[in-house]
């Protein structure tokens, strides 16, 4: 394209009505209208590049105006007092609270999405793996606000007598001490982050187990396997990038989620062994509970805080998208 | 429980017969583990419900692996762990998920009427029952929609131009930063635009700063979803038209676009059902307004994520304000899933007759 | 080792669609079994029941008997695990399992019964090997990955896996014709030594090879596009080839149709 584009530029402003075979090639760019058009198109693609660097740059920028005169040590320090002159604030107890309520999500709904990812592709008849699929597609449109809603009236007062059970027989271990309040702690967000992700681990795994090739399923039949071994000759090893690449995604979404977060969890600026006592905040839900009172100052701090979300999930999701990509390779290569 | 029942175990090592657990056999230890799950749960005095269904479960699967090793052997055992624990997993799931719908229908049909949909918060506070949520649907379609207007002109023109003319490094850094893009959390879009437009250009708060911020979480989506379709059309198709003589961009337009519309509909429609329920731009930087504000360039607006948010925060856990934050919910789920629906009916209706 | 199976009245069913009905035959032990046709005809179909493989495809299901030595496949409680274990099956692409070695390959369906030494597993899975002939290939790179063979290795490294499991029986469906020539006649002069010690039936589209390997010949046939495949005759090999009992079977083999 680019030879032909040079080789036939001189002349075709001359005799553009002869036809030549280079033509085809330099079309794309000698008329007016392509021109136009793939410079319209181009300057989209370049827009969006522009848009990923404004974002890290104006942050950038905005943190580092509050981060000179930030008192405390902004990755050591256990409060948030940044409208105070000088501001004291710092992320320790919010990075605490993102990777532990995250970590539990991951617990609980990896395994469950690749049960069900596995239940749609190889236990249930097909029309009814069809339909809970379609189900599932469909509960990951469910807004966010509305999974805080639900978990904030409905599955905060339902964990009491769960808390108090795990208490009872596994509070030995310290993660599961409970003292008594309302369970609006790390655990309770864990387990509405595990359900709102869900959903995308459960398509993409699926989509990675549907493509496990059959030839393979059947020889592991024909040695005399059952199911669950075919599934684990044949089945898990094939799709094993794409359910770390599915989980990554998953990972991606609790880390930055707000709203869910913001409804059920009480935040304290001190970190506790326990799951079920207060203990921690997250970036996200620190974000939206202290803006309105929010000084420009604060707003700056907490601008710092969503820059480190930001680089967080930035790197998460590369990762993911790299192992997705590398599997690509790997599979294109086999065939 | 079904011991009574199992065929004496008699397999020979050469044998092809091996004994095997009746066909209902999974419905009977299924039915004896909630059973007993619930005896459990009475007798010991278990206030929540949640623990009776989680012994039921544990129950059902060491119960399916304790008969089936004792009858069939052990790898059969195994394979009816695995069965089990799947279907454990997929009840799992299906109960809060369908809890979530229930509770918000049977809540949300309390105080939902026309008066609702009708009137603003204007003169009623958050403690007191009355009011609704104009205001905030005004504010949802106004922000929705700017935000689709912005989005989609570049989403689609990106598309095309990884489709039809990305080569080289360019087109990779832009496929690349639209999977970044992609995970971007909405709070910290609605942070890039709070810092750039309000705090680094001094504008105020509004509807547009909200659709812009929507923009960034809506612009990979549709970039994705159009380039994927964009890739159905079949290369025939383009090459025919070029050898009549069309130019490429004429092409684009009149074959190439046409052919994936129905496709590329969907795509947006999506698009614009993710980013109606989002909720963390919108509070950073819409702000929230109990009046009814039509300009979505000047002043603050609401929107129904935020209306429920706020109702939900603001109000000293009022019933009056959950019930109004449960209705809100309601129709934002029936507005999305509309949404949705249509999406995937256009999908199937415009389905690519060339398509493989 | 090798055991005899009789079929009697079998009939089999993709959802609604019948494949093959009504099909009665005997199977020889120690001996190779032919199965040609045109396509569609359902010999494929056929020689998935013959293992209960058929009824792994959604929607499929099976009539009829199949007996092996006097036990029914079918029979209420046959484990179609057994089954599979009893009778092994090689497949028309080369299958090994990309993510295991050569070895692990081998070893696949040993070590799911579990309960063998490291020692006891490298003896199978070298008598193995050395039975599918491939032993001397690739003895020194045992533990490299099974899909950088090439096709006719790959092929019988799927040979050495599936009688590694003892089988009483061996299916084979089309082995060779993602092969090129020379890995072929590997194959054929395979089958031949495996004889010795299995039943071995093959599904095969090349008169030429149903000719040279097989000692019985079944030649099977539809009356139209969408209607069930019949048996037509089952006869000694050199008799379906010089002097067939029935027209269309002569027809068939002198390339006349089909």
């Amino acid at each position: 394209m680019d030879i032909s584009t040079k080789t036939t530029a001189p002349p075709a402003p001359t005799d553009p009505p002869t036809p030549s075979l280079d033509k085809r090639g330099a079309r794309g760019a000698t008329r007016p209208g392509d021109r136009i058009f793939l410079g319209l198109s181009r300057g989209s693609g370049i827009l969006l590049l522009v848009i990923m660097a404004a974002i890290a740059a104006f942050l950038t920028y905005r943190a580092s105006m509050v981060l000179s005169k930030n008192d405390g040590n902004f990755l050591t320090t256990f409060e948030w007092n940044a409208n105070a002159t000088p501001p004291v604030f710092g992320i320790a107890v919010l990075a605490f609270g993102t990777i532990v309520s995250s970590v539990v999500a991951m617990a609980i709904a990896v395994p469950v999405a690749v049960g069900i990812a596995l239940f749609i592709t190889h236990y249930a008849p097909k029309k009814l793996g069809g339909t809970i699929a379609y189900v599932v597609d469909l509960l990951a449109a469910v807004p966010s606000i509305v999974y805080g809603l639900w978990g904030a009236l409905f599955l905060v007062p339902h964990l009491t007598g769960f808390y108090s059970w795990l208490d009872d027989y596994f509070g030995w271990t310290g993660i599961f001490e409970w003292q008594g309040g309302a369970p609006r702690t790390l655990l309770a967000v864990g387990i509405l982050l595990a359900i709102m992700i869900l959903p995308i681990i459960t398509n993409v795994s699926r989509e990675v187990f549907r493509q496990a090739p059959l030839m393979h399923q059947e020889a592991a039949l024909a040695l005399g396997a059952t199911r669950w071994e075919v599934i684990r000759m044949s089945v898990i090893p094939f799709g094993r990038s794409g359910v770390i690449s599915a989980s990554m995604l998953g990972l991606g979404r609790a880390l930055g989620e707000t709203m869910a977060v913001a409804t059920v969890l009480s935040p304290s600026f001190e970190i506790n062994a326990s799951l079920l006592d207060p203990g921690g905040g997250t970036f996200a839900q620190n974000i939206a509970a202290k803006f309105s009172e929010a000084t420009e100052q604060g707003r700056d701090a907490l601008i710092a805080s969503g820059l480190v979300l930001f680089i967080i999930t930035l790197v998460v999701n590369g990762a993911a998208r790299a192992i997705i990509a590398r599997r690509k390779e790997y599979s294109g290569a086999n065939a | 429980m079904s011991n009574a029942t199992i065929t004496p175990p008699a397999p020979g090592t050469n044998s092809l017969s091996a004994a095997r657990l009746p066909r209902w056999s999974p419905y009977a230890i299924a039915v004896g583990a909630v059973a007993i799950g619930c005896a459990i749960g009475l007798g010991a005095g278990l206030g929540s419900q949640i623990q009776w269904g989680l012994i039921a479960a544990v129950l059902f699967v060491l119960g399916t692996y304790g008969i089936a090793a004792a009858v069939e052997g052990k790898r059969q055992a195994k394979d009816r762990v695995a069965t089990s624990v799947v279907w454990v997993a997929f009840i799992l799931a299906v109960i809060p998920l369908v809890s979530l719908i229930w509770e918000t229908v049977s809540r949300g049909v309390k105080v939902l009427d026309v008066f609702f949909l009708t009137h603003s918060m204007g003169v009623v506070t958050d403690y007191e029952p009355g009011g609704g949520i104009y205001h905030a649907i005004i504010g949802t379609l106004e922000q929705v929609g700017l935000a689709t207007l912005i989005s989609v002109p570049i989403g689609l023109l990106t598309a095309i131009y990884l489709v039809e003319y990305g080569r080289g490094k360019l087109a990779k850094a832009v496929t690349f930063f639209v999977d970044v893009m992609t995970g971007i959390p909405s709070i910290v879009a609605g942070l890039f635009i709070l810092s750039f437009w309000i705090l680094i250009l001094g504008f105020s708060y509004s509807g547009f700063a909200g659709s812009m911020a929507l923009s960034i979480l809506m612009i990979p989506v549709v970039v994705r979803s159009t380039e994927e379709m964009l890739k159905l059309v079949p290369n025939e198709l383009r090459e025919a038209s070029l050898a009549l003589g069309v130019p490429k961009w004429r092409t684009i337009l009149k074959v190439v676009l046409p052919t994936s519309i129905g496709g590329i509909t969907t795509g947006v429609m999506l698009a614009i059902a993710r980013i109606a329920g989002e909720t963390a731009p919108v509070l950073l930087l819409v702000w929230g307004n109990p009046l009814i504000n039509t300009d979505p360039f000047q002043g603050p607006q609401s929107s129904l994520p935020l209306y429920i948010y706020q109702q939900y925060q603001n109000s000293g856990g009022s019933p009056a304000a959950y019930d109004r934050a449960w209705a809100a919910a309601l129709v934002l789920i029936a507005f999305i899933m509309i949404l949705n629906l249509v999406a995937r009916g256009i999908a199937r209706w415009k389905a690519p007759k060339t398509g493989r | 080792m090798a055991k005899r199976i009789d079929v009697s009245g079998l009939t089999a069913y993709y959802g609604s669609h019948k494949a093959i009905e009504d099909i009665s035959m005997t199977v020889e032990p120690r001996s190779v079994t032919a199965f040609i046709g045109p396509s569609g005809c359902g010999k494929s179909t056929f020689l998935r029941t013959l293992n209960r493989m058929h009824e792994v495809t959604p929607g499929g299901r099976v009539e009829g008997k199949v007996l092996l030595d006097d036990e029914d496949l079918y029979g209420t409680h046959v484990d179609p695990v057994a089954v599979r274990r009893t009778v092994g099956m090689v497949f028309q692409r080369p299958n090994p399992f990309p993510t295991m070695s050569i070895f692990d390959n081998v070893a696949a369906g040993l070590r799911l019964n579990g309960s063998y030494k490291k020692s006891e597993l490298g003896d199978v899975v070298e008598k193995s090997l050395k039975g599918a002939n491939l032993w001397n290939e690739v003895k020194d790179r045992l533990n490299k990955p099974g899909s950088g063979l090439s096709g006719g290795q790959q092929q019988r490294l799927c040979i050495a896996r599936a009688i590694a499991v003892e089988p009483q029986v061996l299916l084979m469906d089309e082995p060779c014709s993602a092969l090129d020539p020379i890995s072929t006649l590997a194959i054929e002069d395979l089958i031949g030594e495996l004889k010795e010690r299995f039943t071995i039936v093959i599904v095969t589209h090349n008169m030429q090879q149903a000719a040279r390997v097989s000692d019985r010949t079944a030649f099977f046939n539809l009356s139209a596009v969408g209607q069930p495949g019949k048996l037509v005759e089952i006869d000694e090999t050199e008799r379906i080839f010089s002097n067939p009992s029935v027209q269309a079977t002569e027809d068939y083999i002198s390339g006349r149709f089909g």
